[in-house]
């Protein structure tokens, strides 16, 4: 048995040394560590994000191609417009937002033409872009989506990056919009210098149609199938979120029934058009009476965007362009 | 008389098949998805013959041969592994099985509780290595009554249900969080350089899509506790419960392969037993166990006298051939095999209503039959591009224990996709064509005078349904319905809201008739928690007792 006075003043020292730094140690983690208080809500305010990606000064215009080749047609309704050089400048990066939702065939008409897609890359690369990115937050799986429709094939052959969208490549932004606040966003969607959207018009359940403004659905991630419950506001806040430089519609087929997906051939009608211009609310309007018998009252979003200013729906004002190729 | 130096070089061949083997399980198990075929304009299919393993697996073939008297599809690669085990012995177990190379991988390992003279006792052969007999003579009983439990230990399956349902995911999950505690940017100077780790990380993620599986905590802790299970017991599985390696041990009894001991040029250093895998005796001195060993080589290799060597047609006075376990021991084991089937089925789950919410993937055969084919390999769930393929847990009884059920909620059923009856080495999913599950019209019209194939059928909850209950617009389930024409449709209402406004709403229904049953609108349903719309098994296509029409009729196109 050891008594006290064996206890030498090195170990005494070192022991007690030990101990006291052990419990200092915790302390001052514990106090270094302690939140005195948390709110459950931030307080902060995010910042509203807006991207406005028009061209300043350019002819508000509307060009409308008819003929037998989606490619052929769009290629002349980008001469019409004055070229691609007009929206794309060398060294931009362009983003091209094709709709490419479902696990469709082109005959199918759910997905956008994979010819127009490849034209307009085509013209951006020509035009200078120093990358052109092609992508969509589709429903299906993506890789389905994007290879079933053509897309990923005539955007990769005509020089594009075809970007399936990978779970973190999101980024979440305050759109401040009616109703949409903050989303999740595709970051390229935040990242591109221009951003042309082509869409396919086809019939849709709740809107009736989608168009143009519609289409940009696609730049979201998330849960964005809460947007149905108020759809119009909720298109318009898209739009005014993301204006596009230039908007090229598909219709060249025009699906009728059974929207936004499809399927059956019975639902499609052969229109061969396809339009373009740079006022969104104008091409939304025109393509919703041309192929769907709707006054632009029939489209809410057309009116709430137009008090955005982000267009007039009153498309028979502005100077429309008739090319047939 | 072959060298010594003929057995290192033999050994060592046999190494790089264990690793060559181990590397082709894993390559064919990553391959197991669409992910990155990206020939344009086909439908996605599997390049890769991704089934190899379970498909020459021996145990599969015969036990589906006794559960539903056919060999199905590629299972007849099987037969050259029964054929050279007959004549070579358990060599698949030594050079070729992943599942054990990962046990010998761990059971490698320095360990301190096995040194010296602890090692070799450890490999004696003992008692508990007749267990895998009874293992695979309860399973066999149960084989006798229709029921294909044995997949649960087949070690094939096992591997790959463990491996795709919870090591890949969890590998994934740990390698995706530390990409993104990489690249958080919150490193100060350090910032580019832990960039770099994070772009690193990020594509060492095995698959794009982040996948998870119901149960996989089970199933991986399992797949852990068996591994773990080497350093206690070398090989423990391999020896002890593998029902593989205990029907390799049966079919080599007549092996012409065997050992040859030659006790005058033995020097007792017993240094043939200190790596050996199978515990199958190799000293001079006890005979040696045929159904035990695994050909692994290490005794003769290892041997400095060439005192045994492995030949054809040795003098059998040192062999034992057949296993070390009683007839009664088998036929005990056969008949609680046999007497737990229809204890199995005893449960209401199987015969009587059954769970409502076991929805089988597209293709799938009746119940019955699907237990009598499915081994829980996971492949099916493996593969699904929509991770919609879970293992289930109780919803066909015991019996049917992670067997694959559609959980809509997670994932749906690709219309156009039949990627699970491809991979599915036993036909529990019939490999049908994208035309016979006619989901989507081909070539836009439905050619067949058949229905689709169903797979269950959609009801709303109204109590739930916002344009129901809550007087907001959604139909969102209209959107995502993939049949054309579309099995969700709706009536044009007005209704009076809380402020006693009158509003135009859409409120959805489901048509029976033209319902899959894919369960895209329970996936789509906003409504977050209990959806507003679910999938219920009543009217799949494979149970024609489990309907609620009168009649099902093929779509008008």
């Amino acid at each position: 048995m050891s008594s006290a006075s064996e206890l030498s003043r090195r170990e005494f020292l070192t022991r007690s040394g030990k101990a006291a730094g052990l419990v200092l140690l915790t302390a001052g983690a514990g106090f270094a560590l302690h939140t005195p208080e948390r709110r459950p809500f931030d307080e902060k305010e995010e910042k509203v994000l807006l991207r406005d990606l028009r061209i300043p000064g350019v002819t508000q215009q509307m060009i409308v191609a008819h003929g037998e080749d989606p490619g052929a047609m769009t290629r002349a309704c980008i001469t019409a417009l004055g070229g691609m050089s007009v929206f794309v400048r060398k060294g931009d990066v362009v983003l091209v937002k094709p709709n490419i939702g479902w696990d469709r065939m082109p005959a199918q008409a759910a997905n956008t033409n994979p010819d127009v897609v490849r034209v307009v890359v085509q013209e951006c690369l020509a035009a200078g872009a120093k990358k052109v990115i092609v992508t969509d937050v589709s429903c299906n799986d993506a890789e389905r989506c994007f290879q079933r429709s053509g897309i990923a094939q005539s955007a990769g052959e005509a020089g594009a990056a075809v970007d399936r969208p990978v779970e973190t490549n999101y980024t979440e932004v305050n759109l401040g919009g009616a109703m949409l606040g903050t989303q999740h966003v595709l970051r390229p969607f935040l990242e591109a210098d221009k951003v042309i959207n082509i869409p396919i018009a086809k019939h849709h359940s709740l809107t009736g149609a989608t168009l143009g403004m519609k289409n940009l659905y696609g730049i979201l991630g998330g849960n964005r199938s809460r947007l149905h419950q108020d759809i119009n506001n909720s298109i318009a806040d898209l739009a005014n979120f993301l204006r596009p430089t230039l908007t090229i519609l598909d219709a060249y087929r025009v699906l009728r029934r059974n929207g936004p997906q499809g399927g059956n051939l019975a639902d499609v009608d052969l229109r061969k058009t396809i339009a373009a211009s740079t006022d969104p609310v104008a091409l939304d309007a025109w393509a919703g009476e041309t192929f769907f018998g709707f006054t632009p009252d029939r489209l809410p979003y057309l009116a709430l965007a137009e008090k955005y200013g982000l267009g007039s729906a009153a498309f028979s004002s502005l100077p429309v362009t008739d090319i047939t190729v | 008389m072959k060298s010594f130096k003929t057995y290192r070089t033999l050994r060592g061949a046999r190494r790089v098949s264990q690793g060559v083997f181990l590397a082709l399980f894993v390559f064919f198990l990553l391959k197991t998805s669409i992910d990155g075929i990206t020939a344009p304009g086909a439908l996605p299919s599997i390049s890769a013959p991704v089934g190899f393993f379970l498909e020459i697996d021996p145990l599969i073939a015969i036990f589906t041969v006794l559960t539903t008297h056919e060999l199905y599809r590629n299972l007849l690669w099987a037969l050259p592994l029964i054929a050279l085990t007959m004549l070579f012995g358990r060599f698949f177990c030594g050079w070729i099985c992943p599942m054990g190379t990962l046990n010998h991988m761990i059971a490698s390992v320095k360990s301190s509780r096995l040194k010296g003279k602890k090692r070799l006792d450890a490999n004696r052969y003992k008692p508990y290595q007749r267990w895998k007999y009874g293992v695979l003579a309860v399973f066999f009983g149960a084989a006798l009554f229709t029921s294909l439990d044995v997949g649960l230990l087949d070690p094939i399956a096992l591997l790959t249900r463990s491996m795709s349902l919870a090591v890949v995911p969890a590998y994934n999950t740990g390698v995706r969080a530390l990409a993104a505690a990489a690249s958080s940017g919150t490193f100060g100077f350090a910032t580019p350089l832990m960039d770099g780790v994070g772009f690193v990380l990020q594509h060492l993620v095995l698959r794009a899509k982040p996948v998870l599986f119901q149960s996989a905590l089970f199933i991986g802790l399992l797949f852990a506790a068996l591994l773990a299970a080497n350093r206690i017991i070398t090989r423990f599985w391999c020896r002890g419960i593998c029902p593989l390696g205990a029907m390799l041990g049966l079919l080599s009894r007549f092996s012409l392969l065997g050992m040859q001991k030659h006790p005058s040029l033995c020097t007792d250093c017993n240094r043939c037993a200190l790596d050996c895998q199978g515990g199958d005796d190799p000293q001079p001195g006890y005979q040696w166990r045929q159904s035990e060993c695994h050909l692994c080589l290490n005794c003769v290799a290892d041997c400095p006298e060439a005192g045994i060597e492995f030949t054809l047609y040795p003098d059998m006075a040192d062999t034992r051939s057949g296993p070390d376990i009683t007839r009664r021991t088998v036929i005990t084991s056969a008949v609680a095999g046999l007497a737990a089937v229809p204890l199995m089925r005893a449960e209401t789950g199987f015969s009587k209503g059954g769970d409502p919410s076991l929805v089988r993937p597209p293709g799938s055969v009746g119940e019955k039959d699907f237990l009598s084919r499915c081994v829980r390999c996971g492949e099916c769930m493996n593969v699904c591009p929509n991770n919609a393929l879970h293992p289930t847990f109780m919803q066909s009884g015991f019996e049917g224990i992670w067997s694959p059920m559609l959980v809509p909620r997670i994932g749906y059923c690709e219309p156009t996709c039949v990627l699970c009856g491809t991979v599915c080495p036993t036909g529990a999913i019939d490999e049908i064509t994208e035309k016979e599950k006619a989901w989507v019209p081909v070539k836009g019209q439905y050619k067949t005078e058949r229905p689709p194939l169903r797979i269950g059928l959609a009801f709303y909850d109204f109590g739930r349904c916002l344009p129901w209950a809550m007087a907001t617009e959604c139909i969102v389930c209209e959107e995502w319905c993939p049949t054309s024409p579309k099995a969700i449709y709706f009536e044009q209402v007005e209704v009076q809201n809380r402020k006693g406004d009158f509003v135009m709403l859409k409120r959805p229904h489901v048509d029976p008739q033209l319902c899959v049953g894919c369960g895209a609108c329970t996936f789509a349903c906003p409504v977050k928690g209990q959806p507003a719309i679910y999938i219920s098994s009543v009217g799949e296509t494979r149970n024609p007792a489990n309907s609620i029409l009168l009649k099902s009729k093929p779509p008008a196109s």
